[in-house]
């Protein structure tokens, strides 16, 4: 099956295919894979432009004081950075990109469940991503309430909070819609012989996810439509001089949010369990435990949100239970993070770009998990909350998490989806960077934050000048990082050398099949027999 | 800074103190045991790998103690932070108002200060207001912070124990100037205070009009001596010509007593040259006719003045 020129594969999905051709082919197109690039392209674009914008806002905290951009433009550059790099780019994120790609052939299905309706949920999203794009300009100026929008701020703001809402709104239908899929395609496709404990963990793991996809997004979708009513119609549900109640909004808002850091985290947790044993060469350690954590994370993950809500007024005993729960729900993760390191132990490992971006993820996840043990207990959340020690926290998570993981994945699948291989050393130079520059911004962030810097602050206290001097310089270089990894990719998937079908000697099904992958992925029916960590 | 200055800084920072020491002895040892797994089992070192089975044992082992462990951090957070719920008796308070974009602090004589004035070593609880968006009261010296809602009400209290003066910050964001939304806690000697409480007169403006302009906090973006803030300067407003955009359109106004009160009703219908719209809210149904003449009379009695 193996072909060595396997770029030249015919019938590749990369080829023509149907009636339309080049950039229509590409839009009409129901393959998974299709899809899962049209949302890699999209997601690309998008973190390009949030990186720039927190780029911006590091330039103008550079010195105290008025540099560049006023007040009023610095806060709606936060609050579209914190809409694009969430709602846009980390929630659909791994899910979309290469749940659409490789969920299918890692159980050995020709397609996702609804292929049409998996091309609608990309439209969704480009829908969604437009009207966000929108609310950027015309009106009363961009939206400025932060992504969080709460009330009764985003009630009273006179920008275009409306669209932006509406942006947030359309985007969840796009996430559900995608986690309806993988549920249903995960119960219904999975190859003769895998039975659930067969089944990989990154499609575990987008099984857990898909289901707060589900369960949660609609929550905040109605809370959404509601701060659109209050805002249209004068309707008091959260703003008290109407009669409504802001807490209630917070609630409501948090009860997804928490959720959806979940959503985010989970695939990236699978993909790290996918690398570490390839590139070990050994089965993977704990497979049962790994499966229960993700579920308990999924589970117990609802039930935390109100951590945010700490110092709002909220009841003693609330604020009591949240912080117990929110302790609880750390546990799962540290057993994966156990589990991880286990699976290196006596293993023969082969240190690449793609293993050194999933070694970040581990230490930096740990940073960020431990750190959120402060901010679960009553006592030090109520200094650090709202400061740049969670700006930091939660970039550790989300960006040093998610991101690096995504970061991993890319590199680690990208042979299979490009029939290229990338460039080792500039790949290797590209993650120096990126993980210094890394380092640079965001850890001082949490010194920062020790010290009573509060966050979404335009201009601060000399003070605190040291740490936001050293975290600006991260920035520039994370972001030269960071184009230097881009570079490799693009230039790779046209001048690397060509991928043989299994360049890590990796286990589960996408590695069976040349790359890139043929059209409906298998030329034969699957037969699973083996578990799919299965090293000899 | 990283100083504490109040009961509950000695509590708060061991507290960070315990669940610091253990995340660094977890980071470090995890940290140190995979280099060490990377080095000695590289490829080059190790070709070929050695299956292990799962171990039920071990996953029981890490999964039971760091429970213990995370529970203990839970207790040690609830328990610091049990006290800063439970205001004594016989606590001083302090009616605290944060509005967009400045503090207020009312003490029992009703006097008004932009200043928390505090003795030294008194219990003090501050009773906290908003009375537009959430606000959040904080003083990282004293480890404390606690939102003011609007609708709700909130409080919080503490023992100042160190003499000083101190930031105070917002930490909830509130719009354009939330970053700049900033005021001072002196903590002085009983004597001093008590000086301070009895003799300086409350500072209530003689004129009617000059405090609902301060209290309404309408004097946070347009200054009284001609500096320029978010918006155009009080001073030399009234029976001044005004160059104001309506509709995209320029023109020219004469800012009489209709002229100021359509700007404090309607703020985006004519917006004066150089300035955004959508900045000032609208105060129709917060600022009364009856306030909104008084405002004028200021104005006017304002322009009455010799320069
Ligand atoms: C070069 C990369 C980045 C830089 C320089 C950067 C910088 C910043 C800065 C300066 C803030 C505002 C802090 C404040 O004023 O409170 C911020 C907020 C935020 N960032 Fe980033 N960031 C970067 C990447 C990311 C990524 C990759 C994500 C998510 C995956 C992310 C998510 C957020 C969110 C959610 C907020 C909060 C916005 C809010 O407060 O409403 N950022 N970032
Ligand atoms: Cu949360
Ligand atoms: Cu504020």
């Amino acid at each position: 099956m193996t072909s060595n020129n396997s770029a030249l594969h015919p019938g590749s999905y990369l080829d023509q295919q149907g009636k339309y051709k080049g950039i229509l082919g590409w839009l009409t197109s129901t393959d998974h894979k299709r899809i899962g690039i049209l949302y890699l392209m999209c997601i690309l674009v998008f973190f390009l432009v949030g990186v720039t914008l927190g780029g911006v806002m590091k330039l103008e905290l550079l010195r105290p004081g008025e540099q560049y951009i006023d007040a009023q433009t610095y806060n709606g550059f936060f609050t579209v950075h914190g809409i694009i790099m969430i709602f846009m780019v980390v929630i659909p994120g791994l899910a979309a990109v290469f749940g659409n790609f490789f969920l299918p052939i890692m159980i050995g299905a020709k397609d996702v469940a609804f292929p049409r309706l998996n091309l609608f949920s990309w439209y969704i999203y480009i829908v969604g991503a437009a009207i966000a794009v929108l609310s950027q300009f015309g009106g009363k100026g961009a939206p400025d309430t932060g992504w969080t929008f709460y009330a009764p701020y985003s009630i009273d703001s006179n920008t275009n909070v409306t669209t932006a809402v509406l942006a947030a709104f359309v985007l969840g239908f796009s996430s559900i819609l995608t986690g309806l899929n993988f549920i249903v395609t995960i119960h219904r496709m999975r190859a003769k012989g895998m039975t659930w404990f067969k089944m990989p963990l990154f499609p575990w793991s987008l099984y857990a996810t898909a289901w707060i996809q589900v369960l949660a997004t609609p929550i905040v979708g109605i809370t959404l439509l509601m701060v659109i009513a209050e805002r249209t119609f004068r309707i008091g549900f959260f703003d008290p001089s109407l009669g409504g109640d802001p807490i209630l909004y917070q609630h409501l808002f948090w009860i997804y949010s928490h959720p959806a850091v979940y959503i985010m985290i989970l695939p990236a947790m699978g993909v790290i369990t996918e690398i570490i044993p390839t590139f070990c060469q050994r089965k993977v350690f704990g497979y049962q435990a790994i499966v229960l954590s993700s579920l308990a994370i999924a589970g117990v993950g609802y039930l935390v949100w109100g951590h945010h809500m700490f110092t709002s007024g909220m009841s003693d005993f609330s604020r009591m239970a949240f912080s117990f729960l929110t302790f609880i729900v750390a546990i799962p993760s540290a057993i994966k993070v156990f589990n991880w390191i286990a699976t290196m132990y006596k293993g023969s490992i082969k240190i690449n770009t793609t293993f050194l971006y999933s070694i970040s993820f581990i230490f930096q996840f740990m940073i960020g998990g431990l750190t959120g043990l402060t901010l679960g207990a009553l006592a030090t959340n109520v200094h650090v909350h709202d400061t740049y020690y969670v700006v930091a926290h939660f970039h550790y998570i989300v960006f040093g998490g998610m991101g690096f993981a995504f970061f991993a994945a890319i590199h680690y699948w990208f042979p299979k989806m490009f029939g290229r291989m990338y460039n080792e050393k500039l790949g290797k130079i590209g993650w120096a960077i990126v993980f210094s520059g890394f380092t640079l911004l965001y850890f001082p962030m949490f010194i920062l934050g020790l010290q009573g810097m509060p966050r979404r602050y335009f201009d601060y206290l000399p003070e605190y000048s040291g740490g936001h001097f050293i975290s600006s310089i991260g920035a520039f270089v994370l972001i030269t990082g960071i184009i230097i990894m881009v570079y490799n990719l693009f230039r790779s998937a046209k001048k690397g050398e060509l991928a043989p079908a299994n360049p890590w000697d990796g286990r589960t099904l996408e590695w069976t099949i040349p790359s890139p992958p043929p059209l409906e992925n298998f030329d034969n029916e699957v037969v699973v027999t083996e578990h799919p960590y299965d090293y000899k | 800074m990283f100083q504490g200055a109040s009961n509950f800084a000695k509590g708060v920072d061991s507290a960070f103190f315990f669940i610091f020491a253990i995340s660094i002895f977890f980071l470090v040892g995890l940290t140190i045991v995979m280099i060490w797994f990377m080095v000695h089992y590289n490829r080059k070192r190790h070709p070929k790998a050695e299956q292990i089975k799962d171990n039920m044992k071990l996953e029981v082992t890490w999964t039971v103690i760091p429970l213990i462990i995370v529970m203990l951090m839970f207790y040690y957070g609830y328990a610091v932070f049990k006290p800063m719920r439970q205001v004594p008796d016989d606590a001083m308070v302090v009616k605290v108002t944060g509005r967009m974009w400045n503090w207020s602090f009312e003490y029992a004589n009703g006097k008004i200060s932009n200043e928390l004035v505090l003795p030294v070593g008194k219990a003090v609880k501050l009773n906290l207001f908003s009375p537009d968006v959430i606000h959040s009261l904080y003083i990282p010296a004293f480890r404390i912070k606690e939102d003011m809602v609007p609708g709700k009400d909130n409080y919080m209290w503490f023992i100042p124990n160190i003499e000083g003066t101190y930031e105070i910050l917002c930490a909830e964001y509130c719009g354009l100037r939330h970053s700049f939304m900033e005021a001072k806690t002196r903590i002085v000697t009983e004597e001093e205070f008590q000086k301070w409480f009895a003799e300086e007169t409350p500072i209530v403006p003689e004129d009617k009009g000059l405090a609902i302009l301060q209290n309404n906090a309408c004097t946070s973006c347009h200054s009284l001596d001609g500096s320029k803030l978010v918006g155009p300067t009080f001073k030399g407003l009234f029976g001044s010509e005004r160059l104001v955009m309506e509709n995209g359109v320029e023109k020219t106004v004469t800012a009489d007593s209709t002229y100021i009160k359509r700007a404090i009703l309607e703020p985006d219908k004519e917006i004066v040259k150089g300035f955004a719209p959508g900045m000032m809210r609208a105060y129709d149904k917060v600022i009364t006719e009856d306030d909104i003449k008084a405002i004028v009379a200021y104005f006017e009695s304002q322009s009455k003045l010799p320069n």
